[in-house]
């Protein structure tokens, strides 16, 4: 009986998800906020998508990032950009597998054409992309990162 | 000292790639059927819908379909689609040419798709991502890159769609204007190439 209890508590805890990440929806006026702020923050946002192998495979490093320097004033930002009928069955159980405690957001807007440049006219439109800044000190990067390109990229901008 | 002006110059213009109003490149690459097919093979059309696409990425898979409709509808007026996959297949397994043929014959594609196996069409034209489109334009012989970008403004969802770049700027060269707009980007897989 006793044994019986453990096996249950023990399917109870494997079934508790490592993380419980919401995933606010966002559109073009949210991410021009998210790319716009201006204070002494230093925001790291990378555009991903779980169909992108580049993407899956920086993203540890950005987490790290954020667990490293999430209380020092570096906020790192996950905008998503799978299909936003595809987050149930895709985007959650990637984290939940991942264990990514970093901010994710999935940008429900479709038009890409309409809110691309506004990230940085420079980029293309493909991923992995990212943006680090503060206030008007700006890098876009439209590439997959090492751990020593997305670090140095950081310090040039955080310092 | 000239070898390094040009080879400068040929940095340069990779990286630059065609913007509309240039000459489109022409390229001679392997189709899936095993014949070579090459742009100036279609001297006799209005234009050319060259599309750089791939196997894997699942917006070159949300696209297939309006593609393959794309070629049905246009290639009777004279603008027939051209599929180029770039992406090295050593980096991109699932883009060999063995799963390009399969694919082809899988979803009956109606127009060749063809293997840049050098990865040197893609760089010429300034491709960034699949899928992305260069409507060409016949000039009296020599084509011209008229769109670059989008097919329309939903990937996930064709019903959905509220701009029709592609088809617009088809329409806007059938009725003798330029395409405005001229260029459209949307989120796309890279480009898979070894470094």
């Amino acid at each position: 009986m006793k044994q019986y209890l453990i096996i249950l508590l023990l399917l109870w805890l494997g079934s508790v998800p490592a993380v419980a990440q919401d995933i606010p929806e966002i559109d073009r006026a949210d991410l021009a906020r998210i790319t716009g702020q201006a204070n002494d923050t230093t925001y790291v946002v990378n555009f991903w998508a779980t169909w992108c192998s580049p993407c899956v495979k920086e993203i540890g490093y950005f987490e790290e990032l954020h667990r490293e320097y999430g209380a020092s004033g570096v906020s790192v930002i996950l905008v998503n950009l799978d299909f936003p009928n595809q987050v149930d069955s895709r985007v959650i159980p990637f984290l939940k597998e991942r264990n990514i405690t970093a901010p994710v957001m999935l940008m429900t807007d479709l038009q890409y054409n309409e809110w691309i440049d506004l990230v940085d006219p420079g980029w293309s439109g493909a991923i992995p992309a990212t943006l680090i800044y503060k206030n008007a000190e700006r890098v876009f990067l439209e590439q997959e990162l090492t751990r020593e390109a997305l670090y140095d990229n950081l310090h040039q901008i955080h310092n | 000292m000239l070898t390094f002006s040009l080879a400068f110059a040929s940095i340069l213009m990779l990286h630059a790639g065609l913007k509309p109003g240039d000459n489109a490149v022409d390229f001679s690459l392997k189709n899936v059927d095993g014949t070579t097919v090459s742009l100036s093979d279609y001297s006799d059309q209005k234009g050319v819908i060259v599309v750089f696409t791939c196997n894997p990425c699942p917006f070159a898979k949300a696209y297939e379909q309006r593609i393959i409709q794309l070629h049905k509808k246009y290639a009777p007026e004279g603008y027939p689609v051209v599929a180029i996959n770039p992406n090295d297949d050593q980096v991109s397994p699932e883009d060999t040419f063995d799963k390009m043929e399969a694919r082809s014959l899988e979803s009956g594609f109606p127009f060749p798709y063809l293997k840049d196996a050098t990865q040197e069409v893609y760089q010429a034209y300034g491709a960034t991502r699949t899928p992305h489109i260069y409507l060409l334009e016949n000039k009296g012989g020599t084509f011209k890159v008229a769109y670059i970008g989008a097919i329309d403004d939903n990937a996930m969802d064709a019903s959905a769609v509220s701009n029709r770049y592609l088809e617009d700027a088809i329409n806007s060269l059938r009725a003798g204007n330029q395409p405005n707009p001229a260029t459209t980007k949307a989120v796309g897989c890279t480009i898979k190439t070894r470094n």
